[in-house]
C-alpha cells in the first residue's frame, strides 16, 4: 500500500481524520502536532531542492519515497505555499495538444485522483470538470483537432456545443451576437480544482515525515563547484550546504537561479494576475476557460468566483501587474457572464510565471553535471505539480530523464523539437 | 500601469505597446554558417534579468516605431529611453557581450 509505505518516516505524524478530530475537538484542539518541523540547516545533503513549491515539495516527496533518497533539503526564500502555488486559480486538467503533454499532464491527473488517500491531507480536490470554449470558428476548428488527439490518447474528453453547454453552465451567455460567440467547447469530466495551500501544506508534511527538512527563508545565493566542474553545494542567506545533486524548481526565478549558474534559459517572467470576487451563492459548478478572451472562470467553496486574466506583455519581477488586463478579463466576464455585471471584486493578485517559448515545460539536465532544472510551467504548471514532481525526482536519482521527461529536456530548442502548446496552454504566452 | 516614456511620444500607458524583451541581440551577419547551438542563442535564450534591464517596445498604437528603454524589473522604474541606433546610456546594467567575456 502506498500510503502505509508513507508512514515508515523517521517524524512519524498523527493521520488527519475525523476521529482524530472528534478527539482533538474534546482536547479544544489544543493537542495538534507541528505539520512540518522547521529544522536548521545540515551541513550538507544527498540532494538539495531549491524551491518550495509544489513541485519543489513533490520532488522532495518522491525521492524519499520511490527512489530511497532520506538526506534531502527543500530550500525556500519565503515560506510555504507563498508563491505561486498559493496564487494560481487552480484548475486541474490534462486535454493539451501533442502526445507529449497529453501524457506527462494525465500522468499528473492520474496522480490527482489519489492524492487525498496518499497524502492523508484532504486536498478538496473537486472533479467538476473543465470546458475549454472556443469563440471564432477557427478555434472551434483547432479545438476538434486537439479533441481528437486527446481522444487518440485515451484520454476522456467530449465535444460539446452551445445547446449542451448553457445546460451545463445556466448562467452563460450563448447569444450568437456577442463580441465573443460561444461556437462550442471541449469538456474533460475528470479535470476541476483543488485546494492549493492544502497540495503545498499536506506534501510539506507528507515530505516532512519522511525525513526530508523543509528549510524557510533560505535563499540561494549562489551554486559551487568542484574544479572537473560538479556540483557541490549551494550558497544561501543562511550559509553554505553542501550537496552532491541540486534540483531547482524556481517558477519565476529560474532566469535568475540560471543566471547565477552561469547558463541562460529560453524563459522569461512575466506577471499573471487573477481576482476573486465577493461570495454569491453557488450559480457555476464547471470551471470555463476562455482562451481567446484569457478568462477562466470557477467558483470557490467560499462562494467567491475565481477569474484568472492573461499575461502582462513585459518581464517582471514585481508579482503585480498592469490594470489593463483585469480590465479586459472583467469586460469579457461580463458579456459571457451577465449575472456578474453588478458584482464586486473582493482582491486582486499577480505572480510570476516563468514563460517558455513553446508554452511547454523544461525538465533537464543541465550544463552543469548535477544540476537540474524543472520550470517553464508558465501559465499552468499547477494541475502538473505531482506528475512534475515524480519525473523530476526519477531524473534527479537516475541523472537521466523517464519517457515522460525526456521531450521536454533543454536540448529541443537546439534540435527544434519543440512542443508548441500555445493553442492547448489558456493563456497566450 | 506601467508608464513607458516613448522618445516620440512621451509617457504613455503600456497597453499602448508592443513588448518586444531583450534589446541589443544581434541577427548573426551570416546566418548560412551558424551551428544548431547558435541559432539556438540568438531565437531562443535570452537574459531574464531582475534589475536594470535593456529592452525594446514598439508604440503599436502610437507612432508605430521601436525604441530601446531600461526599466528595472523588480521595481518598475524607468531608467532611461534611447532611440535605436543611438549608444545604450550607460547605468550598470551589464550587456549580453559584457556578460559573456
Amino acid at each position: 500500500m502506498a500510503a502505509s509505505a508513507g508512514r515508515l518516516g523517521p517524524t512519524t505524524k498523527q493521520r488527519y481524520s475525523i476521529f482524530a478530530l472528534a478527539r482533538n475537538a474534546l482536547g479544544y484542539h489544543e493537542g495538534w502536532q507541528q505539520a512540518w518541523r522547521s529544522p536548521e540547516p545540515k551541513k550538507a545533503y544527498d540532494v538539495v531542492i531549491v524551491g518550495g513549491g509544489g513541485h519543489g515539495l513533490t520532488t522532495a516527496y518522491y525521492l524519499a519515497k520511490l527512489h530511497g533518497v532520506r538526506n534531502i533539503a527543500v530550500l525556500e526564500k519565503g515560506w510555504i505555499g507563498g508563491g505561486n502555488t498559493g496564487r494560481n486559480t487552480t484548475i486541474i486538467r490534462s486535454g493539451y495538444l501533442w502526445d507529449e503533454s497529453i501524457k506527462l499532464y494525465e500522468h499528473a491527473l492520474k496522480l490527482w485522483e489519489g492524492m487525498s488517500q496518499e497524502i492523508n491531507f484532504n486536498v478538496m480536490f473537486s472533479q467538476r470538470g473543465v470546458i475549454n470554449l472556443a469563440h471564432s470558428e477557427h478555434e472551434w476548428r483547432e479545438m476538434r483537432r486537439r479533441y481528437e488527439a486527446i481522444r487518440l490518447n485515451g484520454v476522456d474528453i467530449e465535444l460539446v456545443l452551445p445547446d449542451e453547454i448553457k445546460r451545463l453552465v445556466p448562467i452563460i451567455n450563448i447569444d450568437p451576437n456577442i463580441r465573443y460567440p460561444v461556437k462550442g467547447g471541449i469538456l474533460q469530466k475528470r479535470g476541476g480544482t483543488a485546494r492549493h495551500d492544502a497540495v503545498a501544506w499536506g506534501y510539506a508534511r507528507a515530505a516532512d515525515e519522511l525525513g526530508v527538512d523543509i528549510i524557510q527563508n533560505c535563499e540561494v545565493t549562489g551554486f559551487e563547484r568542484a574544479p572537473a566542474g560538479h556540483i557541490v553545494g549551494v550558497q544561501t542567506t543562511r550559509g553554505f550546504i553542501a550537496a552532491n545533486k541540486v534540483g531547482c524548481v524556481p517558477a519565476g526565478h529560474s532566469g535568475v537561479l540560471a543566471e547565477m549558474a552561469g547558463f541562460m534559459l529560453p524563459i522569461q517572467a512575466r506577471p499573471l494576475q487573477a481576482l476573486v470576487s465577493e461570495p454569491i451563492k453557488p450559480c457555476i459548478d464547471k470551471v470555463v476557460m476562455s482562451n481567446a478572451v484569457h478568462m477562466y472562470i470557477s467558483q470557490s467553496d467560499k462562494g467567491e468566483l475565481v477569474l484568472g486574466a492573461g499575461t502582462d506583455s513585459y518581464n517582471s519581477y514585481a508579482q503585480r501587474g498592469s490594470p489593463n488586463h483585469p480590465e479586459h478579463l472583467m469586460a469579457a466576464t461580463v458579456e459571457l457572464y451577465p449575472i456578474t455585471s453588478r458584482l464586486r471584486m473582493l482582491r486582486q493578485w499577480g505572480g510570476i510565471v516563468d514563460t517558455c517559448p513553446d508554452a511547454s515545460p523544461i525538465i533537464s539536465k543541465t550544463p552543469i553535471p548535477g544540476l537540474y532544472f524543472n520550470c517553464g510551467w508558465g501559465t499552468g504548471g499547477f494541475k502538473a505539480t505531482p506528475g512534475s514532481g515524480h519525473v523530476f525526482a526519477d531524473l534527479i536519482a537516475h541523472d537521466r530523464p523517464n519517457a515522460l521527461a525526456a521531450p521536454f529536456s533543454l536540448d529541443r530548442f537546439r534540435t527544434g523539437y519543440l512542443v508548441d502548446e500555445h493553442g492547448a496552454a489558456g493563456v497566450a504566452h | 500601469m506601467q508608464l513607458v516614456p516613448c522618445p516620440w511620444c512621451g509617457p504613455r500607458d503600456d497597453a499602448e505597446f508592443h513588448y518586444g524583451a531583450e534589446a541589443h541581440v544581434a541577427r548573426p551577419s551570416v546566418p548560412a554558417d551558424c551551428s544548431d547551438a547558435e541559432w539556438e542563442a540568438y531565437l531562443y535564450l535570452r537574459r531574464n534579468t531582475k534589475g536594470p534591464f535593456a529592452e525594446r517596445w514598439n508604440h503599436a498604437h502610437g507612432c508605430r516605431r521601436w525604441f530601446n528603454v531600461i526599466r528595472d524589473t523588480y521595481t518598475h522604474e524607468v531608467l532611461a529611453s534611447y532611440k535605436p541606433g543611438e549608444a545604450k546610456p550607460d547605468i550598470g546594467e551589464t550587456d549580453r557581450a559584457q556578460k559573456d567575456a
